[in-house]
């Protein structure tokens, strides 16, 4: 019995000796998504474990941003501190918001700095929750050497891109190369297909879904014949498979040589033309086709970082979230990994635009970019995209015409809807 | 926790009503003697520690998704819920109906499941009986044989669904290029895409990976069979196959049905492989994967909530309609 409690004292004051200690070095849980970004956000993690003398444990998370966002509502709704830092999609703010702690304490002031949208974007009930890290606008990559191979021009109409796609794997084809596909893009049932019909059917003049007073605007024929264009390329110009890719699924393919155009965030560049890459210095980028008007549209990306309010060390999360989003960060980001900056002086840094020549018209792009309807629906906003991306992923399997799926689209968010958002 | 207030009065009462001599001497007159009442009640004793287990890991957590089920409590706010009744459930409001039993596609879930649950166990089934016969008969290696054929069962599910997800990809999977060059199909298909083939295919991949252990639990009853019932066939000159279906199928029969109790189990709660084949796709929604959508990615704790407890009901009142039907015993006295 005594030496029980003589090991039950000594853990308990170890346990607060250890606890005494922590307020000079803390120990912070960080989560760095698998992938291609893993090793940065690694290396980053660990300069800044080195510069604040803070040790760092990093936490491997999913890279498809549903299973992601599932993991964090769990992790937060339990009010555990098993994540000090928590890497935010553009659309989550609203849905997590409540979770995450007040950071303009600890800004000083540099959120004037970034892109004021999504600095707006990133604010709950008027409490700045996150900081961005990096933004992000879709591009149409293209085979330079395909296009010129075959006269083909660089479309800039989604008509045009299909048009060219069906005639250079024709051809392809004929030649031998019996895996070429026209056109990849992100087909699966998950936020990627929402980013990519909310772009087809913004720029055929359709619409965001539900517009900024709320109402529901899907339900018309322009939207209709957007899902209609996009469901003729599936099985023609686009594998049956793009119904389950998701971006890696179609850089996969595209990387290897089997696609003459995609659809992806510019993180795609990088890798791409990297040296063990059979397309390296093959691919070329330009803003995504255009609607039938003339417009172009492109579906805002980004992540950003915020604290967990649950978190024990909100001080030196706060710093760490500084840390990866300062300019500084954001730079090496942008030469290493083709990362949009948030910060808008970095459009104009020399060393920024020769290692990303694209960048010099990400700006227009960004500027033009069309926000997913996750303000104004709040914390409903990811069951008013999952009916979006099936009454999409519906079309594209054929199973239903553009007009018969978007009318019972609009039936089903006034349910989601109820009163009000 | 009732258990142990039920059982407190009574040990309490006995000492009290009769001595211990006097429990000894009426052992021939009352139903129960006292050594089976002492018995009983350390049986109970033992029970105790595994029923507060039990209490703690699967009662109150039930109990909590039955009253989750009756609240609009969300993810964000699992405190403040209110009380709404049947809503979550049925209601009528403006001309329509809400609720789960309202949702098409709730429907569709069950639809899904019903349909994965009876071609799967009943492939499994078939497939497992033909395996174990195999392995029941003698031949060199069998020892290495039978340790092989469980390794689709040993293998995490969440693994071998990923590993069969490449293996079925429509570009570079492995299944299309052995098909193409069979010349069985002209060009590749899409396996976990096209409405046709995907509800096969995650039979397919169940069926891959729950036969073994089919096999083993009827391997496990062949075992256990008399020798001298095939003897007697032998002697009598009876075709094997008449051997089978008149000794070997009634006998191993009440294994079997146990088995398929299990699988039964198993499949109708179907979530990691059709989650990580197909995701949240509606074409494959079981019911396990509506209730954890509504749940964790809609934030409606209330409502998946209530989507979890007709998952429940739905697993139980079907696993209980086939232990009826199949007269099946569990207090082992039955013959069927």
């Amino acid at each position: 019995m005594t030496k029980t409690l003589q090991a039950f004292l000594t853990a308990s004051l170890l346990g607060a000796g250890l606890t005494s200690m922590a307020g000079q070095a803390a120990t912070l849980n960080v989560p760095c998504t698998t992938g291609t970004g893993f090793k940065q956000c690694e290396a980053l993690a660990q300069a800044w474990a080195e510069s604040s003398g803070n040790s760092i444990n990093i936490v491997t998370v999913p890279f498809s941003s549903t299973d992601k966002l599932a993991l964090y509502q769990q992790i937060l709704s339990s009010k555990s501190a098993d994540l000090d830092v928590f890497d935010v999609d553009v659309v989550w703010p609203g849905i997590l918001g409540a979770h995450f702690a007040d950071l303009s304490p600890y800004t000083q002031g540099v959120e004037k700095e970034h892109f004021q949208a999504i600095i707006a974007n990133n604010r709950y009930k008027g409490k700045l929750v996150a900081m961005p890290a990096y933004t992000d606008a879709p591009v149409l990559y293209y085979r330079k050497d395909l296009l010129e191979k075959y006269g083909e021009p660089v479309p800039t109409t989604w008509q045009g891109m299909s048009d060219s796609a069906k005639r250079i794997q024709e051809q392809e084809r004929a030649a031998g190369n019996d895996k070429m596909w026209g056109y990849v893009f992100q087909g699966k049932a998950y936020e990627g297909l929402t980013c990519n019909v909310l772009e087809w059917i913004d720029s055929f003049g359709g619409g965001t879904l539900v517009e900024f007073d709320g109402e529901i605007s899907v339900n018309n024929p322009k939207s209709a014949a957007a899902l209609d264009l996009a469901a003729s390329w599936v099985g023609s110009i686009t594998p049956q498979g793009v119904l389950n890719y998701d971006e890696e699924g179609a850089r996969r393919v595209f990387q290897s040589g089997n696609a003459v155009f995609m659809r992806n965030w510019p993180y795609a560049w990088a890798l791409a033309n990297g040296d063990e890459s059979v397309i390296k210095s093959k691919v070329g980028i330009v803003p995504l086709p255009m609607g039938p008007n003339g417009q172009h549209s492109a579906t805002l990306g980004g992540w950003q970082y915020a604290v967990s309010k649950y978190s024990e060390n909100v001080e030196a999360a706060a710093d760490y979230v500084m840390y990866v989003t300062s300019a500084k960060a954001q730079k090496q980001n942008a030469l290493l990994n083709g990362y949009l900056p948030t910060i808008v002086s970095l459009y104009e840094d020399e060393e920024v635009l020769a290692a990303n020549p694209f960048f010099a018209y990400m700006r227009a792009t960004l500027e033009e970019s069309v926000a997913r309807p996750s303000t104004v629906t709040g914390e409903k906003y990811n069951q008013v995209s999952n009916e979006f991306w099936n009454a999409a992923h519906r079309v594209l399997s054929g199973k239903s015409s553009g007009a018969e799926s978007v009318a019972e689209l609009e039936h089903k968010l006034k349910r989601i809807r109820g009163r009000r958002w | 926790m009732d258990i142990s207030t039920v059982s407190g009065p009574q040990a309490r009462t006995l000492p009290v009503s009769r001595s211990p001599r006097g429990a000894q001497q009426g052992k021939k007159t009352t139903g129960l003697s006292g050594f089976s009442r002492q018995r009983i009640r350390t049986a109970w004793l033992f029970l105790l520690p595994m029923i507060l287990g039990l209490a703690c890991v699967a009662g109150w957590p039930l109990l909590r998704t039955f009253y989750l089920g009756f609240t609009d409590s969300s993810l964000s706010n699992l405190d403040g819920a209110n009380f709404i009744g049947f809503e979550n459930y049925l209601v009528y409001d403006q001309g329509e109906w809400y609720g789960i039993l309202a949702d098409s596609l709730w429907w569709r879930a069950v639809g899904n499941t019903v349909y994965i649950t009876l071609l799967s166990v009943s492939l499994e089934t078939v497939l497992g009986v033909l395996v174990a016969l195999i392995l029941h008969a003698k031949f060199p290696g069998r020892g290495l044989v039978r340790a092989a054929i469980l390794i689709p069962w040993a293998i995490p599910t969440v693994v071998s669904a990923k590993m069969w997800g490449w293996m079925l990809h429509d570009q570079y999977g492995v299944i299309n290029d052995l098909l193409m060059s069979l010349h069985l199909i002209s060009s590749p298909v899409a396996w976990t895409v096209n409405p046709d083939t995907v509800l096969g295919t995650i039979v397919a991949v169940d069926v891959w990976k729950t036969t073994p252990f089919m096999a083993l639990l009827t391997l496990a009853a062949l075992q256990m069979l008399p020798k001298d019932c095939y003897e007697a066939a032998r002697v009598d000159g009876i075709h094997p196959i008449k051997v089978f279906f008149k000794v070997t199928l009634p006998l191993i029969k009440p294994a079997l049905v146990v088995a398929v109790v299990f699988r039964m189990l198993d499949a109708l709660r179907i979530f990691d492989l059709i989650y990580i084949l197909t995701s949240n796709s509606e074409d494959t929604m079981s019911i396990s994967i509506y209730a954890r959508q509504q749940l964790i990615d809609f934030q409606q704790v209330g409502y998946g909530s209530a989507a979890s407890t007709l998952v429940f009901l739905l697993v139980f009142g079907l696993t209980l309609g086939y232990i009826f039907a199949t007269r099946l015993k569990f207090d082992g006295s039955g013959d069927h």
